[in-house]
């Protein structure tokens, strides 16, 4: 049967396929669906998510040795986070078929840098796939597991926006039960102290030999001959490009198992075609190797290394043509970044925050990011996940030392909290620091798409689970100063902030609502109720200050030829933050 | 049917266009055609600007449409139209529809949503303007603005040899199939 799938689609798929039986994950754009896909697969893949990338890998790994087929994944920054296990998993090898999906994001569509994660199976010394598709998502995945139980190693799935979110078409095909591996203790293998690592260090480059025998003979890596005068070297969706700009006019040797490269392979191309040409995105990561094994090609120095290729860019940058366009002045066009929502809840605590004087905030990964936008303008920084709390805890104490007036408040989501956050709190607090941690808990993980999370009530699959006490957990790490606010009380947020940027201990303000666009769960309902009414403004009593559009509300319209506001009914939920910010009380309750 | 077609729908995050992608692409998988498709998510939901690239012929390689190459381009908001009209073939059709979402900046008062955005498009390329608001608040489904203007893109593609009600009906919820087929075919009266 044939289906139009995502890339995230098919790798799920295929790892059913497979007969992966274990898989966790923590979410990031753009690798979240395949976990909420594999999750559809309930009987046979547990799948989980876990507390950060790390963990996810690590309970992959032990999954492995236990004897199942396992998979992780995670977006390409993820895979800084979970660098230490992937590493040692490289050495101790594996039981079960162990693979790990980074998927990368070149043109940094939703991530904060653009890192290119095929030098992470180099660096490692892992073997690597790069499906440039849908099906290959899928066929690649399956053999994956393959690979890894034939050569006793991880296999880094590496895949990018445009394959992940991609949909093509895909033939599928049946689940493979496999039973789990016996274990068996071992260690020789699984005990990476220096003396047995040293052992396995030159067992790995073994490994690696033969899997680049391999890597001259899978299928994955092929070529199409075509006319020899031009050939060119391509992976990942870079093939499918180039395969589009050049046609039949070139040959192609399409790599798919890109570590080890398959030198043989390249080299018998290399020696059949005119120009050479390697087309991949972001680093020349394949130029670079073949330039070392003394192979010329054409590469970087004329496609940009520098954000997402197109086949335009491809066919201009090698062959110098450019297709018609439309001309027109877009410079004055107005932009259209992504905003808070309307009825937000980080929306009130930010607007009280954009209000503070000589406060440096430093902020996290997550939908709260967007608080450092205009009209709110309440961050300073943003960096990876769960420094929020560390870097404004060292800029505290540089700012003391240095004599400075300031004051740092760190900004961190719920999930994010738990990601990383726990443990530079715990750093405050043994310091002895005297930052404020700001905790926007709003009930679930929000700028993914609403992941569960350890505060949010259930499992990725929709088990009721545990839900952790994130005021509870920070007194018993030694915070003694918490303060839980509602963040659509303006109030209540400027006066935790005055109590809290007056102490000289640590504090933790945690606001507690949930994200608008959450499905209310019976407990959130119970909390929280339903958000009822909408607000709306009285044309007679406003008088045009705009103060309400110090919130940044997108539900708020301002008239300029009456110099009023009006609030556009279908968006407006009546979160009631404009209204605490009007001076003349011109906003109410429809209906009050 | 060897020829690479590429169909470029472009609006605010919120609006449809995903939903009018999956229709589109279901129709033309059944129809026998390779598809690829291609849409960013992460920030969508944020009222960020949104595309959904649609590309189907007998082989697709390339899931994405680069300037110049859209057969025909779909906006679901008027000042996305230009945002994204060097994506249009200069030989390739615009679908307007005539229905303003102010971006933060312009709520803001930093800046004016821009006037004659619609002559500016309409001078320089086959452009067909639809009130597609208008139309789905006529049939009483004014949440179908976006079934209304697949209706026109549908017939400006020239795509009605395919069936596509039975299409519409396995896409959408079974309780909107009466009034999204209504908006569909208003939409389909529209086109040209």
């Amino acid at each position: 049967m044939k289906m139009l799938l995502t890339g995230n689609e098919a790798v799920a798929r295929g790892a059913y396929e497979a007969g992966v039986t274990y898989a966790a994950a923590y979410p990031g754009t753009p690798s979240t669906e395949i976990m909420e896909t594999v999750a559809e697969y309930k009987g046979d893949i547990l799948a989980e998510w876990s507390t950060n990338e790390k963990v996810a890998l690590e309970c992959v790994i032990g999954a492995s040795l236990a004897g199942a087929r396992s998979l992780a994944t995670m977006k390409m920054v993820g895979v800084n986070v979970a660098a230490d296990p992937l590493f040692c998993s490289a050495y101790a090898g594996i039981n079960g078929g162990l693979v790990l999906v980074s998927a990368d994001d070149p043109g940094l569509h939703s991530s904060q840098n653009e890192q290119d994660n095929r030098h992470y199976a180099r660096f490692a010394k892992v073997a690597m796939l790069e499906p440039s598709d849908s099906q290959e998502s899928r066929d690649m995945i399956i053999a994956a597991y393959e690979i890894s139980e034939t050569y006793d190693i991880p296999v880094l799935f590496r895949m990018t926006t445009r394959v992940c979110h991609g949909k093509s078409l895909v033939e599928l095909g049946e689940r493979k039960e496999v039973a789990n591996k016996p274990y068996v203790k071992n260690l020789q293998k699984y005990d990476l102290v220096p003396a047995v690592s040293r052992k396995l260090r030159v067992d790995l480059e073994e490994k690696l030999r033969r899997l680049e025998e391999f890597s001259n003979k899978t299928e994955f890596n092929f070529i199409e001959w075509n006319d020899k005068s031009i050939g060119v070297i391509a992976s990942g969706v870079a093939y499918q490009y180039a395969r589009e700009v050049f046609g039949t006019k070139a040959s192609y040797l399409k790599l798919g198992f890109t570590n080890p490269l398959p030198f043989d392979k390249i080299k018998a191309f290399a020696k059949e075609v005119g120009t050479l040409y390697v087309v991949e995105e972001v680093e020349p990561f394949i130029e670079e190797q073949l330039k070392a094994h003394g192979i010329s090609c054409i590469g970087k120095d004329k496609i940009p290394n520098i954000g997402e290729l197109t086949p335009g860019i491809v066919a201009k940058a090698l062959l110098g043509e450019t297709r018609p366009t439309i001309e027109y002045d877009p410079s004055s066009l107005p932009s259209r970044p992504p905003t808070l929502c309307a009825g937000c809840p980080h929306r009130g605590f930010f607007y009280e925050l954009s209000k503070r004087k000589n406060v440096m905030v430093t902020g996290d990964i997550g939908c709260y990011g967007l608080g450092g936008s205009d009209p709110l303008n309440a961050k300073d920084t943003s960096f990876d996940m769960g420094a929020s709390i560390s870097m404004g805890y060292g800029a505290q104490r540089a700012f003391d030392r240095g004599g400075q007036k300031m004051r740092t408040a760190s900004v961190i989501g719920d999930s994010t909290f738990f990601h990383t956050g726990i443990n530079s709190l715990l750093h405050v607090v043994y310091n002895g620091g005297n930052t404020v941690t700001c905790i926007l808990d709003n009930r679930i993980t929000g700028m993914t798409g609403h992941q569960e999370n350890p505060g949010s009530g259930y499992t990725l699959q929709g088990k009721p689970a545990k839900i952790v006490d994130i005021g509870a957990l920070v007194k018993t790490m030694g915070i003694d100063h918490v303060r839980n606010v509602n963040p659509l009380n303006l109030k209540e947020v400027k006066e935790a902030f005055d109590w809290a940027l007056d102490l000289n201990e640590p504090s933790v303000i945690i606001t507690r609502w949930p994200c608008v666009l959450k499905k209310l769960s019976e407990d959130d309902r119970k909390e929280f109720g339903d958000y009822i009414g909408k607000c709306a403004a009285a044309e007679e009593t406003c008088v045009g200050c705009r103060m309400c559009i110090k919130t940044g509300c997108p539900a708020l319209r301002f008239n300029k030829e009456s110099k009023k506001i009006r609030i556009d009914e279908t968006q407006c939920i009546g979160c009631e933050v404009c209204r605490q910010v009007c001076p003349v009380k011109a906003i109410r309750k429809v209906g009050e | 049917m060897s020829e690479v077609k590429n169909i470029l729908l472009v609006g605010v995050g919120g609006q449809g266009t995903i939903l009018v992608g999956k229709i589109l692409s279901t129709g033309l998988m059944a129809a026998g055609y390779d598809v690829k498709m291609s849409e960013v998510h992460g920030m969508a939901q944020r009222g960020g600007s949104v595309s959904n690239q649609v590309r189907y012929g007998a082989k697709v390689y390339s899931p994405i449409i680069d300037k110049g190459q859209a057969d025909i381009l779909v906006a679901f908001e008027t000042m996305e139209a230009l945002r994204w009209l060097d994506y249009l073939n200069p030989k390739g059709k615009a679908v307007v529809n005539d229905y303003r979402i102010p971006s933060a900046p312009i709520l803001m008062g930093k800046q004016e949503y821009p006037e004659g955005i619609l002559n500016t498009i309409e001078s320089k390329v086959d452009t067909n303007v639809i009130k597609a608001a208008e139309i789905a608040q006529q049939i009483g489904t004014p949440r179908s603005m976006n079934v209304v203007l697949f209706g026109a893109l549908v017939k400006g593609m020239n795509l009605t040899h395919i069936d596509w009600e039975p299409v519409i009906g396995g896409v959408v919820k079974a309780n909107t199939v009466d009034s999204n087929i209504a908006a569909f075919r208003a939409g389909l009266s529209e086109g040209k």
